[in-house]
């Protein structure tokens, strides 16, 4: 993506709050990235347009989905600095609680980091960090097919 | 009765993506999400993002959970699970498909197996798996 190989060429990288504003889907979704050091966490903040139930209200279970894989995705890019978007393979997503109307917060860990391919685990969550409402196993492809 | 197009339009999140039912009978159901800007993941390509295959996938599975003629608020449920595999980068600028399946419906837990595509089913630009659970509370929780 041209946007990360200027920001790689400016010294930044590591800078993915940028890097979610330059995706359309992610400003969409109104998905935000708070880094401290070198912890990661994305935000997403609550809106009517996200919502899958309205009865509970509850989230909908695609912006869950696409939540974790943005999570995924973004933390990949910082450990790696790649000047590529990974492209997703699979992810599997569990569903663990509804998601209510309420900021929700995702942290992702890279399992493994191969030539070609990545295994990234996340998680999300809203008022307590112990009590995620997702989880998610994906496998991301590196390099150009 | 309210029909399935209507009740799209009633979940905020569908509405926003565009999504809209092509068919839907006793156990398939056919949705489509038009090609749209806000929906880009990569802004160098314009191909769309892989989420909103995920909340294609999801939504459409869910439709075939619960066949035409009920009430959507009578059968309420929640995805359990949901796999998905990406064969391919969908084109840019293409509206997207997605047929679902659900094979077997149990009194708790219902299976269902979906492909997206934008030509025919038997050219997939992903297929997915999911499980849901079956009559979960649908009411405002205090």
């Amino acid at each position: 993506m041209r946007v990360l190989q200027e920001l790689r060429a400016a010294g930044r990288g590591q800078d993915m709050q940028a890097v979610v504003e330059m995706i359309p889907y992610a400003r969409f979704l109104g998905i935000q990235v708070d880094q401290k050091g070198n912890e990661i966490t994305t935000i997403m903040p609550f809106k009517q347009a996200l919502v899958g139930n309205v009865n509970l209200p509850a989230l909908h279970g695609g912006v869950i989905g696409a939540f974790l894989e943005m999570t995924a995705v973004i933390q990949l890019l910082f450990d790696t600095s790649c000047e590529r978007l990974p492209k997703t393979i699979d992810v599997s997503i569990d569903y663990l609680r509804s998601g209510r109307p309420q900021p929700t917060f995702g942290r992702a860990i890279v399992t493994r980091h191969g030539r070609r391919v990545a295994n990234v685990r996340s998680e999300i969550w809203q008022e307590e960090r112990s009590k995620p409402i997702g989880l998610s196993h994906g496998h991301f492809l590196l390099t150009p097919i | 009765m309210e029909t399935p197009a209507d009740y799209l339009q009633q979940i905020p999140h569908a509405a926003a993506v565009g999504m809209t039912v092509v068919r839907h009978d006793e156990v398939t159901c056919i949705a489509r999400v038009p090609y749209a800007e806000h929906l880009v993941g990569d802004p160098d390509t314009g191909v769309l993002h892989g989420g909103v295959l995920t909340a294609l996938l999801d939504n459409t599975c869910g439709m075939a959970v619960r066949a035409p003629g009920h009430e959507p608020g009578s059968v309420a449920m929640a995805t359990l699970d949901l796999r998905i595999d990406y064969m391919d980068s969908a084109e840019p600028y293409r509206d997207i498909y997605a047929e679902a399946v659900c094979y077997k419906r149990t009194r708790n837990i219902a299976f269902v197996r979906a492909t997206a595509y934008q030509d025919t089913a038997e050219d997939p630009i992903a297929t997915c798996v999911a499980s849901f659970m079956m009559n979960t509370p649908n009411e405002p929780r205090k």
